[in-house]
């Protein structure tokens, strides 16, 4: 499946910083009541830009235009590249099959999942930390699961992430109207606490210095920065959320990824099943990306400031805006928790990981900052002084290959390039030997240090 | 019992839809006749702050829309009901004619299709990551040659989902909280819900059961369903199904034609579910673009679920014309394909290849006939209630029977139809105050249930 050609439907202007192009698309009123009288959604006015990640593909098809022989290697998207294993896809070729028998056919499901499904999950990933199956709510992804938390949430709470951090939480932020007006100056929106994450506090925010919001992001293994918060760091960051009564979103979907005995759940720190929410997705582990399979846990304890229970209102809004994950996509996620389909997707990860260690070694052995690319499937690359989408560029430019500029995913990234380690091993390799053909001809990049 | 009738109750008491037995993926069946339990798979209760004064609290507001809601979103509140009535007559045989939930297994040519992208997912040549988020291009290809062949509806202004359901919510994120709507009354009740989710509404008016600022469009046999229009305020959203779930009428093409032009007058945007419009037996207007006009004012929104049995798949569709636009000139579809981007990530790639299948010719073909079986369990319902003396409304064009029970609450018909006959039905009231002294029959259904629950009815109202 193509995702670029999604992209050239839809026309935007080309630049090299992809400032949203708005007033270009703007059909410029014509009176004669051509328009509805319907005002546009001022939050969705705030967004800066395209969504990133259509932005990535965007760019990766102009270049194909301008060299259509290029072989152009994507570590951009993390988009998984290895087959799904088969006893996986065999269950969801025998579901789909059931559905067209008496006995095998189902209808709806429940909103929350399937329920030997929600058991498998609390099973499998939440064994030792007791999340019972009813706090785990089935999903079609947690890039939607985002947005149905924000809903639950609503406009009036303040939100703090991380920066860097994966763009979802702030876009939809903005488009839930918690974030105020984006600021030119500082590259941030108004209302957001960002969280600086870096090599000097070692990628986990210096808390003391963190005012209280409301909700706080906080991704471990981290996307893009790949650095997996120890016990000790997420100990402190739950007693932060606990002293502030605030409500930590942990996005673990790449625990998995976990190379050492950092935590692979937020709630292996006592205490935080009354600070927390969990989200976590098939996409990165089972290959998913395209099934559409994840989940929630909002655990019972967790209560509004009146002593609501937030589970409660997240259960009206997966009953309401939304019907369930597919059922065949179900089905396969309960192969994927058998032991035997277990452990064939830690196999594909291992594939993964194995990947990102190459490209970590690469980039050490030329000199580079490289951080990540041990507890996550992400290498993250430091460009000191520079320009993120101009190193982007003249790496597209000269090696043929797409990375994600570290600044699209907050002003956090600036300096910085994500490099994704989903792809063939071959081509792994290759983008490898590109990228030191590259950066070990002695001289600095051109223009990209300024 | 009045408990469950009276849905001002305290929030917690009558929207924590308790939640049941846990059904595998294969669940065990009940004998004989009666519709086997399906997967309304239930949960353990969830706590109440009585029971946790002293319980640690964060100090997150509870978001002030959601506790407008009065009551649990309505099907979980039926199933509900049928759960409590199974604990309390275990062997009895209940048969659902509630929520609209398919019962004919898939044809085997759309299921097939699903099975062969399942196996090349485990392929090098066949695997696919991330699909693009707008939808598998030769799908939203059928689907514009399928449904809008002629009608100036382009491939990219077709948007793939995971259902209607979702799309209504998806659209009213894009709409905002500043946007006003009408919907009719009675009406599928996502949309006043998703609206009041969204910061749309007022208060619940516990007096006139209707959300503050949200435009009810009474829809009765006196206007054949269709509002009157001079008396309808304007609004900036007009939500209109047709089909319509739940009183099964289907708007001509004069009352389409009017609506177009009263949204056209307003400047107001027409968002038109046409997820029945397949069960059409008349020669009305299977979709708002089949009305000249309507490409400026009008999105719609469609789905495989009653069409294809994809109700547990999960696979629709919403159609965005670009000459669609905000006040200021702004295209709809950019915003909507913005949120499609950023809040959702794409239906199910294996579902998505199930949907092909039902658009080729062989597939649309299977997908006439389960239809057509579920047309004529409408018809037999519609002839069972007829015969009966009452006064039956919808069943011809729509999977729904809307039977009037005059001066009597919906829930306690609903309630003595269920304890009386083990028929699970649903409350006209659900839909709205419109729909008080109505019941929802839906032909879903294997035909020996269909048969058997038209028995029992005759047996109740002889």
């Amino acid at each position: 499946m193509n995702k670029l050609s999604a992209c050239s439907s839809m026309a935007c202007g080309i630049s090299l910083q992809p400032k949203m192009v708005l007033a270009s698309l703007r059909v410029r009123k014509q009176g004669n009541g051509r328009c509805t009288n319907v005002p546009r959604n001022v939050n969705l006015e705030k967004l800066q830009n395209n969504y990133l990640f259509p932005e990535i593909s965007k760019r990766e098809l102009q270049h194909l235009e301008k060299y259509p022989n290029a072989k152009v290697i994507s570590l951009g998207i993390g988009d998984t590249t290895e087959p799904i294993p088969e006893q996986i896809s065999l269950s969801m070729a025998n579901y789909a099959h059931a559905l067209s028998t008496a006995d095998g056919y189902r209808g709806y499901g429940a909103e929350q999942g399937n329920q030997a499904l929600r058991k498998a999950i609390a099973e499998t990933f939440y064994k030792d930390v007791a999340v019972k199956d009813t706090e785990v709510f089935v999903s079609d992804g947690s890039q939607c699961d985002i947005s149905r938390l924000q809903l639950l949430l609503g406009s009036k709470v303040t939100i703090a992430v991380q920066d860097p951090s994966f763009p979802g939480y702030i876009d939809s932020s903005v488009i839930i109207g918690q974030a105020g007006n984006f600021q030119d100056k500082t590259g941030k929106y108004q209302n957001i606490e960002y969280m600086q994450l870096g090599p000097q506090n070692n990628f986990f925010p210096d808390l003391t210095v963190t005012p209280r919001t409301d909700i706080i992001f906080f991704c471990s293994p981290n996307n893009p920065t790949g650095h997996a918060a120890t016990r000790k760091q997420l100990q402190h960051l739950v007693e932060f959320a606990r002293d502030n009564g605030s409500i930590i979103i942990f996005d673990s979907a790449y625990a998995a990824y976990i190379s050492d005995d950092s935590p692979k759940s937020i709630f292996e720190i006592p205490g935080a099943k009354e600070v927390a929410i969990e989200i976590s997705s098939f996409s990165k582990i089972a290959g998913f990306t395209g099934v559409r399979l994840g989940w929630t846990v909002v655990p019972e304890e967790l209560l509004f400031s009146g002593g609501f229970p937030v589970i409660h209102d997240f259960n009206r809004i997966v009953c309401t805006c939304f019907n369930g994950a597919s059922n065949i996509a179900q089905a396969g996620g309960l192969a994927c928790l058998s032991p035997e389909g277990f452990q064939a997707i830690c196999a594909v990860i291992d594939y993964y990981k194995e990947n990102a260690k190459i490209l970590v070694d690469t980039f050490a052995s030329l000199g580079l900052e490289v951080y990540g690319g041990v507890s996550a499937p992400y290498v993250w690359v430091h460009f000191p002084g520079s320009k993120s989408w101009n190193i982007f560029a003249e790496i597209l430019e000269k090696t043929h290959i797409i990375t994600v500029p570290g600044s699209g995913f907050g002003p956090g990234g600036a300096e910085y390039i994500r490099i994704s380690a989903f792809g063939k091993r071959k081509h792994i390799i290759e983008a490898s030997w590109r990228l030191e053909k590259l950066f070990s001809k002695g001289k600095p990049l051109c223009n990209c240090l300024k | 019992m009045s408990l469950m009738n009276n849905l001002s109750t305290s929030m917690i008491s009558s929207s924590s839809s308790t939640f049941l037995a846990p059904t595998s993926f294969n669940s065990s069946r009940t004998q004989s006749v009666s519709v086997p339990l399906k997967s309304i798979n239930i949960v353990k209760c969830v706590a109440t702050p009585q029971e946790q004064q002293n319980a640690y609290k964060t100090k997150v507001s509870r978001n002030a829309n959601i506790a407008k809601l009065q009551a649990g979103y309505l099907f979980p509140e039926v199933a509900r009901r049928r759960a409590a009535h199974l604990l309390k007559y275990p062997n009895a045989q209940v048969i659902s004619l509630g929520i609209g939930d398919t019962t004919e297994p898939i044809p085997d040519v759309i299921t097939s299709a699903m099975a062969k992208r399942s196996h090349a997912l485990s392929t090098l040549e066949g695997y696919s990551g991330y699909g693009a988020e707008q939808g598998e291009k030769a799908l939203r290809a059928a689907l514009a040659s399928t449904f809008y062949r002629n009608l100036g509806i382009e491939d990219d202004d077709i948007f793939v989902s995971d259902g209607a359901k979702c799309d209504i919510s998806r659209l009213q994120v894009v709409f905002g909280s500043n946007v006003t709507m009408a919907v009719q009354d009675p009406s599928y009740p996502a949309y006043v819900d998703s609206s009041v989710i969204m910061g749309q509404t007022g208060q619940f008016q516990k007096d006139v059961e209707k959300y503050g600022n949200i435009e009810y469009m009474r829809c009765t046999p006196e206007n054949g369903f269709f509002p009157d229009l001079s008396k309808v305020a304007r609004t900036d959203i007009i939500f209109f199904c047709s089909p319509n779930n739940p009183t099964g009428a289907a708007a001509t093409r004069e009352q389409l034609t009017r609506l177009v032009k009263f949204a056209k007058d307003n400047g107001s945007i027409i968002v038109y579910d046409s997820a029945y419009a397949m069960y059409m037996s008349d020669d009305n207007p299977r979709s708002i673009f089949e009305i000249p006009g309507a490409k400026e004012v009008a999105i719609e929104t469609a789905s495989f679920s009653k069409y294809a049995g994809f109700t547990g798949v999960r696979l629709g569709w919403t159609v965005i014309p670009k000459q669609l636009l905000f006040s200021d000139g702004f295209p709809v579809a950019k915003d909507f394909n913005r949120i499609v981007c950023t809040c959702f990530n794409g239906a199910s790639n294996i579902a998505q290849a199930g949907g092909l299948a039902c658009l080729s010719s062989e597939g649309l073909e299977a997908m006439q006939e389960v239809i057509g079986f579920y047309k004529e369990n409408t018809k037999i319902i519609v002839e069972t209630f007829n015969s009966l003396g009452f006064k039956v409304y919808g069943g011809k064009n729509a999977p729904y029977v809307w039977v009037h029970f005059p001066g009597r609450s919906s829930w306690d018909v609903f309630s003595e139809i269920l304890e009386k006959t083990h028929i699970v039905t649903t409350p006209g009231s659900g839909f709205g105050p419109g729909g008080e002294g109505f019941i929802r029959v839906s032909a879903f259904g294997h035909r020996e249930n269909v048969l058997e629950a038209c028995r029992r009815f005759k047996q109740l109202y002889n």
